[in-house]
């Protein structure tokens, strides 16, 4: 776009996504995958094959995150610089509009102005009360991607898309497992019929148990041989529950913004819960309600969608914004992605919301499922176990939302939220070709046994404003 | 339709449920029995729908209904997973869901009954009663029968674990520190599905983990050692008249058919050709009973460090033998004494299909740790029907155990060679001349009101073995002073784990 760009970094460049988070658990998800390939004997079996005993040096595979962490960090820094994005070292703090000091601890600041400025300053684990962290025996994300050690037995606290990932690793590496979850229902975030058959897949026949509708009050790290110590508290009645005893808990209750020491204060700016408001376009607003001119924010500090590619996505639209063009992006045509074995990834509105959605605006919702059984390449593969489903309008070929579990899911949602992204209706997408045999052909299939009453429409519709 | 005639003979009737309901349709509540046709063409199957052309059989995704709801023809009841993809499965008729039969999760055979639907409420329970004393498989079925039969039996699976194995329940949850003094059970999360699976009860296993944490292997191995106890309780040459022919089965028993003519698998006519042979040799019995608290004692002390009781009788045999080398003697061809230079004892042992003995070798010069691994090892190969012709056909001395079913007393046939067969080739068939002079036939070990020595009333633990020699190289003399040895190193056992 021809802007001057200066970057404000007050830890390593890449943030959250490339050190402790996306980079590094994917790396580890992928050991993880081998490592429950090439132990699943009787899977093996089937196509033929027999292992000797595969094993793994966990220094290794902490490595390989590390350096793969390392490498992306590097990758993006020259890239930066290569495109003149200066990158600027030290902790920002807002001084007023468009102004902004920045500095390292311990040295003098250096204040700058721009003519905008974007709050992306991202989140950390969020730890509830009660639960005292020590790095070792109970940790964090942060603490678990750097994989000092695989524990006997784990304690999972919370078992949204984090504590579901950590759980795959951690399985497939020798542990044991244990969930702890506050709501009734293991996987709360997910469209209910896919939590239900990733539970039979992922937690049941894997070395998993859980505890639902408890919080866990207090966690007391390994000390002098004893084990860490969970005291359960029934998430309702508040009344003690049980006390599990295990080698070390991960807490994955979710983030919590990282928004103190900006200064938002200097301009009248009230954080809620910690999040910086924003409305649809990304313009930071204040206290009274109005919005600050030039102050953006995007990203998990502004809590819309705690995703990466989301927060990239928010930061493309604000610049469209910046050049002159409007541009709102439409949230729901984001897809999100939880990297276990199988994957599991979706796009729009669950099935409850869908339904939720269709009596407030009196319309009718329709379902299209199909199992990747079906599927030629996925049982070539011999991995015919998942799920796909479609839930979209009847009366104008609308799609609300896609869900889909299996392999690759992560991948092959994107036809689904390309075609949201664009309005693209099912009428027209159904006569779209997709070559065979590949898993492809699943979203294909949901497509095509779609029923819709309207026919192909003339011309593409406007994108939905969130 | 047609299991609603099997599910008859089981059908207990429900003549307390007809009068649990006075006010409903009075012509159907008579208690007359013969009615009994007419009200069960009223409770229908749900059977599992073949839902393509390749299906021969579907697991129960979800049941949309549950048990009790109301039905009608053409509603959603349960979703079945095919081998294509899940399917709604509908009912054809109105009524009530009496009972389900399948839980989500379980697999059923195209055809057969996944639930039980009524046509009214009333029926509801009846229909409960018919799903339980009912179901798919027939040895379910079996289990239900009152006695077991005079002809080969069909045996009940092994009972649980817990019951089976000798009795001294360990309370094992109190050695872990953190658990209260044993009030809290600390087991991992793969160690209670195993335990769930394995019907094993946490609170008798003992701890080896971390801070005395139950991992899976303890459950395996207690759920190893309860196996390995019934296991060795086959007595293959057990006479006719004895109640039980055929021992517990490790693998659980097929349904067998009355009335139906099933010819030898090639095992069971070695065993049969060599019990007959075993009449040309002449035998006579001795039998002694043995206070065994002194052996509890110690089973119950090294228990832990993976002994079984098998392997502490085979040494204690061995070594009463070592004593007594004519009772480990035989007669080879009618005319000598044949000495065997090793101890090895032979236990019987109960395995899918028949029975085999694996040996252990020189029990008397082993200790007992490494023969009671020696003996997991032997007997994880004879369920695998890996054993090899020197592992089972060695044996100089056979050991026999039915305790485990309460059998007090009985008499062993000896060998006449040995009963090997491999089923995997079936050209093996090994039968030789007799190595052995004597078995031994060892029953349960209960307790006994004694007459003490100061001439008191107490109780013992006492078991009745029962050794048949041939009296062509044992005379009655030596066979009663080995017992006596043998009962010496049993009530004072500390020389088994030297």
């Amino acid at each position: 776009m021809g802007l001057k760009t200066a970057i404000i970094e007050g830890d390593v460049v890449g943030g959250t996504c490339v050190n402790r988070g996306c980079v590094p658990s994917k790396a580890l998800l992928a050991v993880s995958g081998r490592m429950r390939e090439l132990q699943s004997e009787h899977h093996l079996k089937a196509l033929g094959l027999q292992v000797a005993a595969a094993g793994y040096d966990r220094q290794g595979v902490a490595d390989h995150a590390n350096n793969l962490a390392s490498k992306i960090r590097n990758n993006l820094t020259n890239s930066m610089k290569a495109i003149g994005v200066d990158i600027l070292t030290g902790v920002g703090t807002i001084l007023g509009p468009q102004k902004v000091k920045y500095g390292k601890v311990g040295f003098s600041d250096n204040v700058i102005t721009a003519k905008d400025i974007i709050i992306a300053t991202g989140s950390v684990p969020f730890v509830p009360k009660g639960i005292e962290i020590d790095g070792k025996t109970v940790i964090t994300s942060d603490h678990a991607l750097k994989l000092e050690f695989v524990p006997d037995w784990i304690a999972i606290v919370g078992s949204g898309y984090i504590g579901l990932e950590f759980s795959d690793v951690y399985t497939a590496l020798g542990s044991e497992v244990t969930f702890v979850e506050a709501l009734d229902q293991l996987m709360p975030g997910f469209d209910p019929e896919i939590g239900k058959l990733a539970q039979r897949v992922l937690i049941n026949p894997r070395k998993i148990d859980y505890h639902t509708g408890v919080f866990a009050s207090k966690i007391t790290p390994a000390k002098d041989g004893k084990p860490v110590t969970i005291e359960l508290i029934d998430a309702k009645t508040k009344e003690p529950k049980d006390t599990l005893e295990v080698d070390a808990a991960l807490i994955a209750t979710g983030r919590a913004p990282f928004t103190k020491g900006l200064g938002l204060e200097n301009i009248n700016v009230a954080t809620q819960r910690g999040f910086v408001p924003v409305d649809e376009r990304m313009r930071v607003i204040d206290a009274d309600g109005n919005l600050v001119p030039h102050l953006y924010c995007i990203g998990d500090a502004n809590g819309k969608m705690m995703l990466a590619h989301a927060a990239s996505a928010q930061g493309i639209s604000v610049i469209e914004h910046v050049c002159g063009k409007d541009h709102v992006l439409n949230h729901l045509s984001i897809p999100a992605a939880c990297f276990t074995h199988p994957e599991i990834s979706m796009v729009g509105l669950t099935e409850p919301q869908a339904r939720e959605k269709a009596k407030k605006e009196g319309f009718e919702i329709s379902l299209a499922k199909t199992s990747f059984k079906a599927n030629t390449k996925a049982l070539a593969e011999n991995e015919g176990e998942g799920l796909a489903k479609l839930i979209y309008r009847p009366d104008n070929g609308e799609i609300l939302g896609v869900h889909i579990f299996g392999l690759h899911a992560a991948d092959l949602i994107h036809e689904a939220s390309n075609a949201i992204a664009l309005g693209t209706r099912i009428q027209d997408i159904k006569f779209a070709v997709h070559a065979h045999p590949t898993l492809s052909e699943v979203l294909d299939e949901l497509f095509k046994s779609a029923k819709v009453s309207a026919s192909v429409s003339s011309q593409i519709s406007e994108p939905v404003a969130v | 339709m047609a299991g609603l005639l099997n599910i008859g003979t089981t059908f207990i009737p429900s003549s307390s449920n007809l009068l649990r309901n006075p006010n409903s349709l009075p012509s159907l509540r008579t208690n007359n029995p013969s009615n009994k046709t007419l009200i069960q063409a009223k409770i229908r199957e749900i059977f599992m729908p073949a839902l393509s052309s390749t299906m021969t059989e579907g697991k129960i995704v979800s049941w949309v209904k549950s048990e009790g709801d109301k039905l009608s023809k053409g509603e959603s009841v349960v979703v079945v997973e095919s081998d294509k993809a899940d399917m709604d499965v509908e009912t054809f008729y109105d009524g009530y869901l009496a009972a389900i039969m399948v839980e989500e999760g379980g697999v059923a055979a195209v055809g057969s009954a996944i639930a039980l639907l009524a046509e009214t409420e009333d029926e509801i329970s009846e229909a409960r009663s018919k799903a339980n004393s009912s179901s798919p498989s027939a040895v379910v079925a079996e289990t239900k029968m009152e006695k077991p039969q005079e002809t080969v039996a069909s045996i009940p699976p092994p009972p649980s674990p817990v019951k089976v194995s000798v009795p001294i329940a360990v309370s094992a949850s109190s050695i872990h520190p953190a658990s209260e003094g044993g009030k809290r059970i600390v087991a991992s999360p793969y160690a209670k599905k195993l335990a769930k699976d394995l019907k094993v009860d946490l609170g008798s296993v003992v701890g080896s983990g971390p801070m005395g944490r139950i991992v899976a292997k303890d459950v395996e191995a207690a759920a190893a050692a309860a196996a390995a106890v019934v296991v060795s309780g086959a007595a293959p040459e057990s006479p006719k008249p004895v109640a039980q022919s055929a021992p517990a089965k490790v693998s659980g028993s097929p349904g067998i058919e009355l009335g139906s003519v099933v010819p030898f698998t090639t095992m069971q006519g070695a065993v049969s050709r060599n019990m007959v042979e075993s009449l040309n040799v002449p035998t006579f019995r001795v039998g002694y009973t043995i206070t065994t608290d002194a052996l509890d004692a110690l089973y119950k002390k090294i228990k832990s460090k993976g002994v079984t009781m098998t392997a502490l009788l085979a040494k204690a045999t061995a070594l009463a033998l070592a004593k007594h080398p004519v009772v480990n003697s035989s007669c080879r061809d009618g005319n000598s004494f044949t000495y065997n230079s090793s101890i090895n004892i032979a236990v019987a042992v109960a395995i899918d299909g028949g029975l085999i003995t694996p040996v252990l070798q020189d029990a008397d010069k082993v200790d007992i740790y490494t023969l009671s691994r020696k003996w997991k090892e032997l007997v994880d190969k004879a369920r695998a029907k890996q054993l090899q012709p020197h592992e089972y056909n060695t044996g100089t001395f056979t050991l026999s155990n039915l305790g485990m079913f309460g059998v007090d007393r009985f008499d062993a046939i000896l060998p006449p060679g040995t009963v090997s067969y491999s089923t995997s080739n079936s050209e093996l068939l090994t039968l030789q001349r007799s190595l052995q002079g004597a078995i031994m036939a060892v029953g349960a070990s209960q307790p006994s009101v004694v007459a003490t020595k100061d001439g008191r009333i107490g109780m013992k633990s006492q078991m009745q073995v029962n050794v048949t020699a041939d009296h062509r190289v044992i005379y009655g003399a030596d066979l009663a002073s080995f017992l006596q040895t043998l009962a010496k190193i049993i009530e004072d056992p500390k020389d088994l784990t030297l």
